[in-house]
């Protein structure tokens, strides 16, 4: 009943920052312009892995903020579609003569399931309580990960599966004789640009869900269900169709995983530690605006694969003083990625894309 | 009083909360072009009789009729779509989100396109011309851009207000729509009303503390006491009745 305090009325008041603005959008250009060109930029296995794996968290993470940013529903199970997605690829192509048709089956399955399966878990616990998704999605992805590990015959087990891709991918497969801009043009390069098209594409179209009347929706319920149902939208359904379509694309993104890596493990794609990954790319990106969770997941994949190495740099650069020398050490490259992201966390509440929207306003 | 089939019905209806018997079989009919105040102390269930008709709340007894379809049964969702309108008693909006997109929404859920997954909202012209023109009437045309948590008490009762307009139904349902507000924005809203009662088509139902408002704007007055229907009739003949007298206005003199 109490009007709005004053203080968080003119927080929100603030004009969105065009400095920010201009910022956010230069990131964003730099981060496609970088996958666009990797591997001309950044020729190298290292760097082409880092950037295929970019390009599929990207697109991973954007599908996790379209449940957690926009309908405002906590998922413990997006991994789950992740893995049933590369399990779909990996599967078809470990079992029957690889080639694109047992490609293109693999991928309609592994997406086609987990849509049905996302839809069932919404529908089953989303009548009830938003929190039930929340558990029974966490149930649901731990018997999964059981799944994925007992089944042996299906899914190789712990060991996962070894696979084949069709010949244009594998790395054996020359397009041209002679190397363009000192560029091979075999097939792992196939491969990354499949990867990053897909995941451009796919991002695209998740930018068009939430900016369609449907996404507005969603925040719409997000912000204030009761009011949503009494305006007449079937609360239930919209969240349903969120979570499939969030599932559908996220198993995409499992596709693109296996296709990179000719492999599949529950360890890869279904671990709970990708889950954690996952959350924190999204709260860090900044919740709500899918350019968030694009910037977070490329911190995080970088950090990941470069914070080491950069530990190691400053490790021999300080080697004479041996308090710094001790911190810098590779091997506690952990507790300083954890606390870069307790320090964004802190400077950057709304996360770093939502904190640059609004950020040259108040100041 | 009208000849006309009545636009909402209520029979028998009611709920009890383990033994608390909140709405006791409560029969009445409500009919298009009326405005039905509905009055009674704190605690008499109007707000609960309110959830019963819109849905929030489903009934232990009795049932609810929408034009002669029997809607006891539904969700919320679909009774708005029937073109059953609440606007509530505690401001309930979208905070967040701007004035305009709040009401657009309503708009969007009028035009029944929520499901779209395809085109741009921020393009479809025709929803945010109607979700400006709606504005307009609620005089907060120049509020459009401003987050819904940011505007002053009153003006997010109108803004509640627009987006059931928005909705365009044929039932509104009004709880205490000037509660809160203050001696210049009152008179906003109970103008708004006024309007809608003018054009005659809607049947409007009011839950509504002062005594002057309902003067001013009910054909009818219904009172309820202790989850029950304890008068009903025109407002002057209601307001007289010693129940009335005793059951209610004792407390508001004594209020003030």
């Amino acid at each position: 009943m109490s009007p709005a305090p004053p203080g968080r009325g003119a927080h929100v008041r603030a004009p969105p920052g065009r400095v920010g603005r201009l910022v956010l959008g230069l990131l964003l250009a730099a981060l496609l312009a970088a996958l666009a060109f990797a591997p001309f930029l950044f020729p190298g296995t290292r760097a082409m892995a880092t950037a295929s794996r970019i390009a599929i968290f990207v697109v991973l993470a954007a599908s996790y903020d379209v449940l957690l940013g926009y309908a405002g529903i906590v998922s413990f199970a997006h991994t789950m579609f992740f893995g049933i997605g590369a399990y779909g690829v990996a599967i078809a192509l470990a079992r029957f003569t690889p080639g694109w048709g047992a490609l293109v089956l693999g991928a309609a399955a592994g997406i086609g399931l987990s849509m049905l399966l996302a839809a069932l878990i919404a529908l089953l616990s989303l009548r009830v309580r938003a929190i039930f998704f929340s558990m029974l999605s966490l149930a649901v992805a731990s018997v999964a990960l059981t799944l994925a590990s007992q089944l042996r015959d299906l899914t190789g087990g712990e060991d996962g599966l070894t696979f084949s891709v069709p010949a244009a991918l594998s790395p054996g497969f020359r397009l041209l004789a002679h190397p363009v801009l000192g560029v091979r043009l075999d097939g792992r390069l196939l491969t990354y640009y499949l990867i990053f098209l897909v995941a451009l594409g796919l991002f695209l179209f998740l930018l068009r869900v939430v900016n369609a009347p449907f996404g507005r929706v969603l925040q719409a319920i997000r912000e204030n269900e009761f009011r949503a149902e009494a305006l007449g939208y079937r609360v239930v359904l919209y969240r349903s169709l969120a979570s499939a379509i969030a599932a559908g694309v996220a198993a995409s993104a499992g596709v693109l995983m296996a296709l990179l890596l000719r492999y599949n493990g529950p360890a890869t794609t279904m671990s709970f530690a990708i889950m954690v990954d996952l959350l924190l790319m999204v709260v860090i990106g900044g919740m709500g605006t899918l350019y968030g969770a694009a910037l977070g997941a490329a911190l995080m994949v970088l950090a990941q694969y470069y914070l080491e190495s950069l530990l190691q740099a400053l490790a021999e650069a300080a080697a004479g003083l041996p308090l710094l020398a001790a911190l810098f050490d590779p091997d506690r490259w952990l507790l300083w990625l954890g606390l870069i992201f307790v320090l964004i966390v802190y400077f950057f509440p709304a996360g770093l894309a939502g904190s640059l929207r609004l950020r040259a306003g108040e100041e | 009083m009208t000849p006309a089939p009545p636009a909402l019905e209520s029979e028998g209806l009611g709920i009890r909360f383990g033994g608390q018997v909140a709405v006791d079989d409560v029969s009445c009919a409500f009919h298009p072009g009326t405005l039905t105040a509905i009055v009674g102390p704190n605690g008499a269930g109007k707000t609960t009789y309110f959830n019963l008709l819109s849905g929030q709340l489903r009934a232990s007894a009795g049932e609810v009729r929408l034009d002669g379809v029997t809607i006891t049964r539904l969700p919320p969702s679909r009774r708005s779509r029937l073109g059953l309108g609440r606007a509530f008693q505690l401001t309930n909006l979208f905070p967040t989100l701007t004035v305009l997109e709040n009401v657009r929404l309503a708009v969007q859920a009028r035009a029944g396109i929520g499901l779209d997954v395809f085109s741009r909202a921020a393009r479809l012209r025709a929803l945010i011309e109607r979700a400006h023109a709606v504005l307009a009437q609620v005089r907060l045309q120049t509020r459009a851009a401003v987050p819904a948590v940011a505007l002053s008490h009153g003006d997010q009762r109108k803004l509640d207000i627009a987006i059931l307009l928005a909705l365009e139904p044929s039932v509104f349902l009004f709880d205490e729509p000037t509660a809160g507000m203050s001696v210049d924005e009152a008179p906003v809203v109970l103008d708004l009303i006024e309007q809608i009662k003018a054009a005659r088509r809607a049947t409007i139902l009011l839950v509504e503390h002062k005594m002057d408002v309902v003067r001013r704007l009910a054909d009818r007055v219904i009172v309820l006491h202790q989850g029950r229907l304890v008068a009903d009739g025109a407002p002057e003949d209601v307001v007289a009745s010693a129940l009335v007298q005793e059951a209610y206005l004792g407390r508001q003199a004594g209020r003030g």
